[in-house]
């Protein structure tokens, strides 16, 4: 049972990484219709923009900030000024292989221009490890859980109780509608990305002290992104939630009791599974198509 | 204007293709390495320790008075492109051919190579590569099939296992090490009682430090990449494994013991070729190499350095640039540092062109790599 | 049809032929590996291009076609008979992946057949029993056509040209057809289609089938031609390098699949000079396309072409070759 609960709970930590990622993704799809392959480089490269300030000189916590500012300003505003609005009369393929070669870029960048081989990361808070239920569980997981936890709730309140949130909202469902009702449409979509890079600069200095800071990190964390994304509902916050804590603790229950030569097809079963019995998602809500 | 681009493009390729009319009046060795993809640590680190070596050679006059030159050819770690590249260089007729490093690579080059009877100095340590009955394929390090009876045997005796459990990376370095290893532990009758595969790039290990938990093996043979190992080792020591984790050269080295901040004291194992080795040779080679590149390099460094120094050593003794007689000469040659001092430790080729030299016994003690014993030649 | 003036395709055409006698054994190699990822990426633009539906598998259909051919040949299989069977498998699982895919709207597609891609990846190399697994196979012999033996390079060279000959002449009878059409239909609005009275559904599948098939006949072919495969090579990478082929050449362009794979084979070549960087000069490249000519190459032509031709060039029979919308 010991066992059992270790897997739940590291599965959890893992899973809440996952949900994060997934949440950025989410919200640029549902706004923007963009969606994002190189989402698993963005959670990869604000590290390295941590780890090059550090190099400069700067303490860790000057580093963090320095490592948001600037995925803000490359990830968020010179990705939606350079890359997706040049894109966007030309409709979603050529986005997507935008996005595809992007995370190329980013990765190949990454590896030539800093190192090829993975770097240890600073933690958050130092590494103990607590006993809970029998499990042992990491002070970083926990730390993880926790903002994770903390990003959701201030998310889930922007949108809902602010004015800025709730135009937000209306963009995302409806951009046309919005735009005669006053909204700035291309401004909420501007926050989105912005929203975006937070959240991704967030969890990349998360999950890369466990994780260490490599050029390859992206190729995982973006698919274990899509995924979580699909599962739970491409068009609800919530279920991006969802899937990336459902993804996180069956990839650990499979890969203990299943088989660990099999375990990365499980969740694409799940993948598949959803997609084809229910596209909207375990919490989504069906989207219309327009004529 | 379409078809003006297709002609461009074919006239552009040709010349392109057409390659270097190259003077006799240089060694041609052209390395195809890994510098991108899964392969880019191990390709770098080998290249690394193949310029070093050539820029000393060179310095002094290169090989029978003439210069060493090595033009480099990226692999991308695909064993398709590796075959691509290996069949551009061999038509400008190289000399001898430095790499790959992936096993995988070297596999479908050397069916080309050999083909065209050109030697080949490779970094990969499948035992199948050497089990091919190929004459011109040479390798600077333990193939698996060598490295792996010295931990067994370490194994039985040393740790005096009854059952041990594997760990094991699902790529082709991993599942031949855990072949290999298998079929060892299976002839000293140890038993297997958890066999579990883990995925390159894995980044949580709970599920697979349970199984093991579980299975609760006397020892246990980890045998993953560097970034994987060390994740392994944190959670390993978080959950509270105190059986003895045994290891090939990676787990033990010092990248690994970085990363793994502290989870890696305690870790012993086999280590084929080390920076840490008690030989002045390797140590002031490591020191050169870290002034040189500013890092310090692994494994692959010293087999880059080496295989060009075991060229250069056995093109002298035949006296010609002939791919033929460096085969014939290379096979059961032995070099000792007082003839050769770019070969750091004395080594004997066999007749498969795999290596035999001492190696050594680590265990990470403290935050660095301790030498505990030094295991001799495994022939003579 | 795209117009095309038929002196281009002649001139191609002998460019094509006369090739590899200029050429040494790598060149060669590399334009035999170009009309065999040319076939792959005609399929794939089938699916794409035309019956617009976002395919990630191509480079999974293209594993199964090697597998088959070299699994089959050291039995005593005749090539052929492999050849057909790779295409004749990859017809059957593209039908049935197809079948409830395509239910779903495109940018789903996009991620059952990319976890379709790893899935297949996986099995290839976990079930060792039947592929050898992570070690893949090596020596696939190259095959004998009515006894002369095509092992040579430049004479397989002109099988895969043959090949690649063939089946884009099918293609090409099979869109001027009225089946064809509908699939251009298809693309252009899947509602109006079906309020026309055309089973998309149907036409949707044969397009991503047959798309398929032709993803297992380019496998077929590379298995001899490379003789060693493994599973990392048909794993995502492929499928991907495969979709920027088809948008770099021109996606719902006749003709996009072949430059498409020209760029492709011999870019890397020619970024060389780049030393490791090409991958990324490669990449920024192709962002910079997709901002500038998300129609591809042929459609940058296509637009010089009619600039320079002026009002008097309406031609009878011109299919718009804007890149697929949603």
């Amino acid at each position: 049972m010991a066992s059992f609960i270790q897997l739940l709970v590291s599965g959890l930590a893992t899973g809440a990484i996952y949900a994060l990622i997934a949440v950025g993704f989410t919200l640029l799809w549902q706004t923007s219709q963009t969606i994002n392959f190189a989402q698993g480089e963005f959670v990869m490269l604000p590290a390295f923009f941590v780890l090059a300030a550090m190099n400069a000189g700067a303490p860790f916590w000057l580093a963090a900030l320095i490592g948001v500012a600037l995925s803000i300003v490359i990830l968020g505003i010179l990705f939606k000024f350079i890359i997706v609005d040049p894109m966007f009369k030309y409709g979603v393929l050529p986005l997507v292989i935008s996005t595809i070669a992007l995370s190329l870029f980013l990765k190949e960048g990454v590896k030539d221009f800093y190192s090829s081989q993975a770097q240890s990361f600073p933690a958050l808070v130092p590494a103990s490890d607590i006993h809970v239920f029998g499990a042992v569980v990491s002070t970083q997981s926990l730390a993880v859980l926790a903002v994770a936890i903390v990003t959701v709730i201030v998310l889930h309140l922007l949108l809902t109780k602010t004015r800025t949130g709730r135009q937000m909202q209306a963009t995302a469902q409806n951009p046309l509608l919005a735009r005669i009702l006053g909204i700035p449409v291309q401004r909420m979509v501007l926050y989105t990305f912005l929203l975006n890079a937070v959240l991704v600069a967030i969890a990349s200095i998360l999950v890369s002290p466990i994780y260490l800071a490599k050029f390859t990190n992206g190729e995982t964390l973006g698919m274990a992104a899509f995924i979580a994304a699909i599962i739970g509902g491409f068009n609800q916050v919530r279920g991006a939630v969802l899937g990336g804590v459902i993804l996180g603790v069956l990839d650990n229950l499979s890969a203990a009791y299943i088989s660990s030569q099999y375990r990365g097809a499980f969740p694409l079963i799940i993948l598949i599974a959803v997609i084809l019995f229910r596209p909207q998602g375990l919490l989504g809500r069906i989207e219309e198509r327009t004529v | 204007m379409f078809r003006t681009g297709l002609f461009a493009s074919v006239i552009f390729a040709s010349v392109g293709l057409a390659g270097p009319v190259l003077a006799q009046s240089t060694v041609y060795i052209p390395a195809i390495l890994e510098l991108s993809g899964a392969g880019a640590v191990s390709g770098t680190n080998f290249r690394d320790g193949m310029l070093l070596a050539i820029d000393e050679i060179n310095a002094k006059g290169g090989i029978l008075g003439k210069k060493i030159e090595t033009p480099l050819l990226y692999t991308q770690s695909d064993a398709g492109i590796s075959r691509a590249q290996v069949q551009k260089v061999l038509d400008n007729k190289p000399y001898v051919i430095l790499g790959p490093v992936f096993s995988g690579s070297v596999l479908v080059d050397m069916l080309l190579t050999q083909q065209a009877e050109i030697p080949e100095i490779v970094g990969g340590e499948a035992a199948a590569i050497t089990q091919k009955g190929n004459p011109y394929v040479f390798r600077t390090s333990f193939g698996q099939q060598l490295s792996m009876p010295k931990i067994a045997n370490y194994m039985r005796d040393g740790v005096k296992a009854k059952t041990v459990g594997v760990l094991w990376v699902n790529n082709d370095f991993g599942k031949g090490g855990r072949d290999n290893f298998i079929k060892e532990m299976n002839s000293r009758d140890i038993k297997v009682v958890a066999d579990i595969s883990t995925e390159s790039g894995q980044a949580d290990f709970s599920a697979d430090v349970v199984k093991l938990k579980g299975a609760n093996a006397d020892a246990i043979f980890v045998y993953l990449n560097e970034e994987e190992s060390a994740r392994f080792l944190r959670e390993a020591r978080k959950q509270g494994i105190n059986k003895p984790l045994i290891g090939e050269t990676t787990l033990l080295g010092q990248k690994v013991i970085d990363l793994a901040a502290g989870a890696a004291n305690g870790v012993r194992g086999h280590v084929g070729l080390t920076i840490d080795a008690p030989i002045p040779a390797v140590q002031e080679f490591a020191a050169n190499f870290k002034k040189r590149f500013n890092y310090a390099c692994d494994h692959n460094g010293i087999k880059g350095y080496t295989a060009v120094y075991f060229i250069k050593h056995v093109t002298e003794k035949i006296g010609k640039l002939d791919g033929k007689a460096f085969a014939e000469a290379a096979h059961g040659i032995t070099i000792t540092p007082k003839d050769e001092p770019g070969i750091l430790m004395e080594a004997t080729w066999d007749k498969n062109g795999d290596i035999d030299r001492i190696s050594f016994l680590g265990e990470v003690v403290d935050g660095k790599q301790k030498i505990v014993e030094t295991l001799p030649k495994l022939g003579k | 049809m795209t117009r095309f003036p038929a002196l281009a395709l002649v001139m191609a055409a002998a460019v094509a032929i006369a090739a590899p006698f200029f050429l040494k054994p790598f060149g060669i190699f590399l334009i035999s590996t170009w009309a065999v990822l040319t076939i792959a990426a005609i399929g794939l633009n089938l699916t794409l291009g035309y019956a617009g539906q976002i395919s990630l598998a191509q480079g999974a259909f293209v594993g199964m076609g090697a597998y088959t051919v070299a699994l089959l040949t050291p039995l005593g299989v005749p090539f052929f008979g492999a050849f057909f069977a790779a295409g004749l498998l990859c017809f059957a699982i593209g039908w049935v992946l197809g079948y409830p895919a395509l239910r779903v709207q495109h940018h789903y597609l996009a991620f059952v057949t990319l976890a379709f891609t790893t899935l297949v990846f996986l099995v290839l190399r976990n079930e060792e029993w039947l592929t050898n697994g992570i070690y893949g196979i090596t020596g696939t012999p190259r095959p004998t056509l009515f006894g002369l033996k095509a092992s040579s390079a430049r004479d397989f060279y002109f099988l895969c040209l043959g090949v690649l000959a063939l089946l884009s002449l099918a293609i090409w009878w099979m869109l001027r057809s009225p089946w064809g059409r509908a699939f251009v239909a298809l693309r252009e609005n899947p509602i109006r289609a079906l309020s026309l009275g055309l089973d998309t559904r149907r036409y949707t599948l044969m397009a991503f089938a047959i798309g398929s098939s032709l993803g297992g006949l380019s496998g077929a072919l590379y298995a001899p031609l490379v003789q060693f495969i493994e599973p990392n090579s048909f794993a995502l990478g492929l499928s991907l390098n495969l979709l920027l082929m088809v948008i770099v050449g021109g996606s719902g362009n006749f003709f996009g699949p072949f430059v498409g794979a020209l760029v492709a084979v011999l870019l890397p070549e020619w970024l060389r000079l780049t030393q490791g960087y090409y991958l990324i000069v490669y990449a920024a490249a192709i962002m910079v396309m997709m901002a500038f000519c998300p129609s591809g190459l042929l459609g940058l032509a296509e637009r010089a072409g009619r600039a320079l031709a002026g009002p008097r060039a309406v031609k009878k029979t011109s299919m718009p070759t804007e890149g697929a919308g949603p």
